[in-house]
């Protein structure tokens, strides 16, 4: 795992003395780290190579900020040249007359029938009526692929099989659009390699017939050098319009979409962030330059807690904690609030900086743990979470016996709890909110 | 056996022409000077060796044209090529052998090309005189079940499925009971795409090897990742997860008929210790070799 780049920067400045300017030498030392740090994230090496000289001729004479470090302020040129190069967020061009035409073409396995259903479903709650047309007849299942997803997203979905050659699938969808106003036709063709002429033509031909307005690459986050040229094959084919990386959820730092955005120019228009049907994300260029940085992803993890946190709750939980009368019941509650963010083991790696706490907390052994936390509150009456002093040795024993744990790991969490108690306590008479809130900072 | 590598030379060959070619033309008849490093490394890091293996290894030919006092460019060729090959683990023997169900599990992420590698080392198999069963474990996605069954079609084998969503423990399970009702050789499982973030998924995997190690002596005899050769470092992370969760024992990597080179696997192999078995090298069945790391070098340079 790599270790976040602002720190390893930290590590080299450190070691030089604090000036007013940045010199070339501060410079050249820091931008070596952060070209090992593109690379890594599999940014393209050309690309890296301009992208360096950019950042190098914008940070040399540069003032440092008073309030920055050296590193600090190199990083922060360096994440604004990558937010410029990633670009602006584009929304789907529905303008013209209907019915607007989405082409999604790219590799084999880039997730393209998954996204066509994806895009369709968010394009619908957008208040338009999609058409989806299943025009890749060569992969095995894939029209009845996307004939499921439509069933269970109620999307119609037009096919004809796959002996219909798929430049006539779309041309008669487009037809069946006209004539049942569906405002937005979404094409899913099959994968296919760039280099493949064959393939490559039948997507031009299916363009002329068609006239599609957006044509979008769906490409895989975790390509790596060769995302150059399978874009730029494409975009010289078929003109691209806009690209959607897909994958995103895993811990692929997604340099390919530098690389794509450098040698097409086209926009970032979706993020594929999972497998369910809503997973589909607007592009936030400054998160994504973070990432592939290695900067970790705060600011998503953020939305994920407040989109999954219920407000009033947390702000009921909160008067409890500060007037000291948090029970075993409430740490119940916030414990089923934090599960529902997922695993711990997934949320740590949004966490910048985790790869150094990794080797101390193991997330899988923590979840464990909250696991044996949470049977053991459950194996009790709701007596004695209210009320935790009235745990004897006898209701610890049927405690264990019911959680499937033993007394002991009864005790530490009870003593554990008590500690909570009084540290929460302490914060809310003392120093009040101020006090608590240090505990986040 | 010579059969095999030409049939690995064939399918390398664009690779060899883009990548591999270039680099065997760096060492015509010239010099060896900072330039010819400098180009070196590009074309491994452009071959998505990665960056930390690529300046190891050019430091090591460094070092070894200096001891060794090399002054002509093909000596270096021949010393990169051991370098590249020494690197690669030569591969174990094929594991169907020596028992009467061999249980061959087969993981990846999403959209790496696993149903048809299955089809391929299905009919690899079936070559080689082997009665293959296919258990569809993939009961997540769309149409997984109906994709490998339109291949069990093509590559006339039977496939053990349920409906869709339902256990795939379960069809493992099931899957194996066929396999032996049946008196089959080989069982290959189809598993549902995942990306190794994902913890429940992973746990679910493990659970889907514990239904074979439990009703089949010492399954699964091959857990095999399914790499898509596209794919940059992330692999290595993949791989990695992979391993630790379901004791992956070996490495398909896909695609390989693109202009991707799939140089991650230096990384894999050396760090991870994980030899590659196959490569795929398109979409027809017979699009499909062993990996033999000496083939697989020379032909890089031939």
């Amino acid at each position: 795992m790599f270790e976040s780049l602002t720190e390893k920067l930290q590590g080299i400045f450190d070691k030089l003395a604090r000036r007013g300017k940045l010199t070339e030498e501060d410079v050249d030392a820091g931008l070596r780290e952060v070209r090992l740090a593109l690379l890594e994230a599999d940014v393209s090496y050309k690309v890296v190579k301009d992208f360096i000289a950019r950042v190098k001729e914008r940070a040399v004479g540069a003032e440092v900020m008073r309030s920055l470090t050296p590193a600090q302020q190199v990083i922060k040129i360096v994440h604004e040249e990558l937010i410029a190069t990633l670009g602006e967020p584009s929304k789907v061009d529905l303008s013209g007359t209907p019915p607007h035409v989405i082409m999604l073409v790219g590799l084999q396995g880039s997730g393209k029938t998954t996204t066509a259903a994806k895009l369709a479903l968010r394009l619908r709650k957008a208040g338009q009526r999609p058409l989806l047309v299943a025009a890749d007849t060569y992969r095995p299942a894939a029209v009845t692929q996307l004939e499921i997803l439509g069933r269970q997203l109620d999307i119609p979905v037009h096919s004809e099989g796959v002996e219909v050659p798929p430049p006539t699938i779309c041309v008669n969808a487009l037809k069946r659009a006209e004539a049942a106003a569906y405002n937005v036709v979404i094409m899913d063709t099959a994968g296919r390699l760039h280099i493949d002429d064959e393939m490559m033509s039948e997507l031009e031909h299916i363009k002329r017939l068609t006239r599609p307005r957006e044509v979008l690459l769906v490409a895989d986050a975790m390509t790596g050098q060769d995302a150059v040229r399978v874009a730029s094959d494409f975009h010289q084919r078929v003109g691209l319009t806009g690209l959607i990386l897909t994958k995103v959820d895993g811990d692929a730092r997604g340099g390919a979409a530098i690389s794509i955005r450098a040698v097409t120019g086209v926009p970032i228009k979706f993020l594929g962030v999972g497998e369910k049907t809503d997973a589909l994300e607007p592009f936030h260029p400054d998160r994504l330059a973070s990432r592939i940085l290695g900067m970790g992803d705060v600011l998503s993890l953020i939305e994920k807690a407040q989109a999954e946190m219920d407000e009033t709750q947390a702000m009921a939980m909160g008067q409890k904690l500060l007037q000291g009368e948090f029970n075993l019941e409430d740490f119940l509650a916030q414990l089923h609030q934090v599960k529902k963010l997922g695993p711990l083991s997934q949320l740590l790696e949004m966490i910048p900086g985790y790869s150094n706490i990794s080797k101390e907390i193991s997330p899988e052994l923590t979840d464990k743990q909250m696991k044996r936390v949470e049977a053991i509150i459950s194996s009790m009456t709701r007596e004695e979470r209210l009320n935790p002093l009235i745990i004897n040795a006898s209701r610890k024993r049927r405690i264990a016996r019911g959680s499937g744990t033993t007394v002991q790991d009864v005790n530490m969490l009870l003593s554990q709890f008590r500690q909570m108690q009084r540290m929460v306590k302490r914060l809310g008479q003392g120093r009040g909110r101020r006090g608590l809130m240090s505990l986040f900072r | 056996m010579f059969g095999r590598s030409k049939k690995i030379s064939e399918g390398l060959t664009r690779t060899r022409q883009s990548f591999f070619g270039r680099i065997s033309g760096l060492f015509g008849a010239r010099e060896i000077n900072e330039e010819l490093w400098e180009e070196l490394e590009e074309l491994l890091i452009l071959a998505d060796v990665g960056i930390t293996p690529t300046v190891e290894i050019v430091e090591r030919l460094r070092e070894r044209v200096r001891r060794e006092r090399v002054r002509d460019a093909q000596t270096v060729r021949e010393m990169l090529k051991e370098e590249l090959r020494a690197i690669l683990l030569s591969p174990r023997q094929s594991a169907a052998d020596g028992q009467l169900l061999t249980v061959i599990l087969v993981v990846g992420a999403n959209g790496s090309g696993k149903t048809t590698s299955i089809a391929k080392l299905a009919r690899f198999y079936q070559q080689q005189g082997k009665r293959v069963i296919l258990g569809a474990a993939d009961t997540f996605r769309a149409a997984a079940i109906d994709q490998l069954k339109i291949w069990g079609q093509r590559v006339g084998c039977d496939v053990i499925s349920h409906q869709p969503g339902a256990d795939p423990g379960a069809v493992v399970y099931d899957a194996i009971q066929a396999a032996r009702a049946r008196q089959a050789d080989v069982l290959i499982v189809d598993t549902a795409g995942r990306l190794h973030t994902k913890y429940n998924l992973m746990q679910e995997l493990k659970k889907v090897r514990g239904v074979a190690a439990k009703n089949v002596h010492l399954a699964p005899h091959e857990t095999l990742l399914v790499l898509d050769a596209t794919t940059g470092q992330n692999a290595l992370s993949q791989a990695r997860h992979f391993k630790d969760s379901v004791e992956v024992t070996g490495i398909i990597l896909a695609k390989l008929d693109g202009t991707a080179k799939g140089g991650v696997v230096f990384a894999i192999a050396r760090e991870l210790g994980l030899p590659i078995r196959y490569v795929g090298t398109g979409e027809g069945l017979d699009d499909w070799a062993e990996f033999d790391a000496d083939v697989f070098v020379n032909s890089l340079f031939d």
